[in-house]
């Protein structure tokens, strides 16, 4: 897996409109080429960091997804489907249309949008005994339906210079990235420890609350701590990237056909997964259009859909 | 000293008050048996002594020890629970599932060791599910599965083991299967089962003692002789039971009566 990862990020530096061999990448990164040349800038400045975001955002998307899935003990969970990404989008946007900069205010209000998301969804369960999977579900895409609206509803209202960012950026958009951005991005690696540090609680979460307790978990502390966790990562990544979808869903269902259903296996499998598939989708993204380039997220549901359904199908035989 | 002591324990589920009050006392070694009729108070009672329920008021102590003692590692330890059923929404396989029952002997992160590996392999041989360690829960049937989830919790190597109708789904040779797996168990370890059952001869038949609750309190408790009287399942379960011997000897036979429930408020 990490040989994967390691080809497609090399892939993702070494291919693009400006055209540049292998040899130049590697040149570049010995430092045996003049650095102030057109090649050196291009791949150092542009296609490095594009690369290193590709990998980041589709490793926290697909973690994310693995995470929900196991809370919820349902397969169709992701972030995207709860609203926590949709939360993270209205805050986003609103700091967008009123001219923030991106780091820090910007990323502070996804931040608090998904919170606030998740908080609601949380709420409208509350006063249960546990975290009931299906009130949080439907809690969940309730608050997606609710966040869309919304966003609609600012597009309306916003101008027209901005509505094509903010639609681009919603698609799904890896190009707006430069190394200061990357920085922010390392705010995610704590919560990847964390969630690789849960990965046996979750395997156990997987058999029930009940069995989980049963067998020495506390299972209040492990599941609120997997939740904020992990909607603190994706609201990190949905500001930098903008709505990727399917990599939450997808990732985490294929490898678990294949590799079975043990976390501990899992989140290590589907963080080197996603950010491999990521930056092969943001490749396929800057070279099939013939000028210009199209938001990724419109690749990672072509793909990922399919295959989805092709998995499927053939897990059922 | 008694394995489990109760005293005035009450509890409540939602709005319903599920436990009233209740004392008893589980000796060490013994199979003890709960039983009464839907919503007597059965499970409630099994999972408070889990911990799964924190009960309102009362005492509940394991060899002395009040269990908000227990940690809920420790506790796991020396507790495992048997739910009535399996959640199987991510099919794991029997191995993987067995192991799962070493978690409270683990770190955080921790992998398993070797001895985690040959308890669990002991615990697949002991109830027969080994030949099927590598099929996935989901394509087993229903008295594997069985077999399976107490490979777990003997896996946790525990004091006291609690089931919940263990036999509810099962076919009469599997029910038999499982009850003399958890007496031999019990038998070889020592260790002590509490069960809930609503199988009046399953319970007269492998219980050292029962206790017969009914909204929330004990009706009656102590071997199955004296808690098996006409009188006393009538008056509980409000339908006409005949007890005579069992054609096996020494423990009484309950076979209620068709055409004949009476009708018993309080």
């Amino acid at each position: 897996m990490a040989i994967l990862l390691a080809v497609s990020g090399f892939l993702g530096i070494s291919v693009g409109s400006a055209g540049s061999s292998f040899g130049d990448v590697i040149d570049v990164f010995r430092g045996r080429i003049n650095m102030d040349s057109p090649e050196a800038v291009i791949i150092r400045q542009i296609r490095f960091p594009r690369v290193v975001l590709a990998a980041a955002v589709g490793a926290t998307l697909a973690l994310g997804g693995l995470v929900f899935q196991a809370l919820l003990r349902n397969p169709l969970a992701e972030p995207y489907i709860l609203g926590i990404s949709g939360g993270s989008a209205v805050g986003a946007i609103m700091g967008m249309m009123a001219g923030l900069a991106l780091f820090p205010w910007v990323s502070f209000l996804a931040f608090a949008g998904s919170m606030a998301t998740l908080a609601l969804v949380l709420a409208l369960i509350a006063g249960r005994a546990s975290l009931n999977k299906d009130a949080l579900l439907l809690g969940g895409v309730m608050m997606n339906a609710f966040c869309g609206a919304i966003i609609m509803f600012l597009i309306s209202l916003s101008q027209s210079g901005q509505v094509q960012h903010i639609l681009f950026w919603l698609m799904g958009d890896l190009s707006l990235v430069d190394m200061e951005r990357l920085f922010i991005l390392a705010l995610i690696l704590p919560c990847f420890i964390i969630i690789f540090v849960l990965a046996r609680p979750m395997n156990l979460l997987l058999m029930g609350r009940d069995a989980a307790m049963a067998m020495g978990i506390n299972v209040r502390v492990v599941t609120s701590t997997l939740l904020i966790t992990t909607s603190f990562m994706v609201s990190v990544v949905v500001c930098q990237s903008g709505l990727i979808g399917f990599i939450g869903l997808v990732i985490p269902h294929i490898f678990r056909l294949i590799i079975g259903p043990d976390h501990r296996l899992l989140v290590p499998v589907c963080l080197l997964g996603g950010s491999s598939y990521l930056i092969l989708c943001d490749l396929l993204a800057r070279v099939l259009p013939a000028h210009g380039e199209m938001p990724v997220g419109i690749i990672t549901a072509l793909i990922g859909a399919p295959l989805f359904i092709f998995l499927l199908w053939r897990a059922k035989r | 000293m008694s394995a489990v002591s109760l005293q005035g324990l009450c509890c409540r589920y939602g709005e319903k008050q599920v436990l009233k009050g209740l004392s008893l006392e589980v000796n060490k070694g013994e199979f003890f048996v709960v039983i009464g009729p839907n919503g007597s108070g059965k499970t409630s009672l099994l999972k408070t002594l889990a911990r799964l329920i924190t009960p309102e008021s009362g005492q509940i102590r394991f060899f002395g020890r009040s269990l908000d003692e227990y940690s809920r590692k420790e506790l796991a330890r020396l507790v495992a629970y048997v739910p009535q059923q399996m959640v199987l929404d991510f099919p794991f396989t029997v191995a993987e599932t067995v192991l799962m029952g070493r978690s409270p002997y683990l770190g955080l992160v921790g992998l398993e060791q070797q001895k985690d590996y040959e308890i669990a392999e002991q615990a697949m041989e002991f109830t027969d599910v080994i030949h099927f360690a590598d099929r996935r829960l989901d394509q087993l049937s229903g008295g594997e599965l069985q077999r399976v989830i107490i490979a777990r919790a003997i896996c946790q190597e525990p004091e006291i083991i609690l089931l919940d109708e263990p036999t509810a789904s099962l076919d009469p040779a599997h029910q038999i299967k499982i009850m003399d797996l958890m007496e031999r168990f019990r038998k070889e370890k020592g260790i002590t089962v509490i069960m809930v059952s609503h199988d009046l001869n399953m319970a007269a038949m492998y219980g050292n003692r029962l206790v017969l609750m009914k909204n929330g309190i004990e009706v009656k408790t102590g071997t199955p002789e004296t808690v098996f009287t006409y009188d006393l399942l009538e008056k509980t379960y409000g339908c006409l039971m005949l007890v005579d011997e069992s054609p096996l000897g020494q423990v009484p036979r309950v076979v209620p009566v068709p055409g004949r429930f009476v009708n018993c408020r309080k």
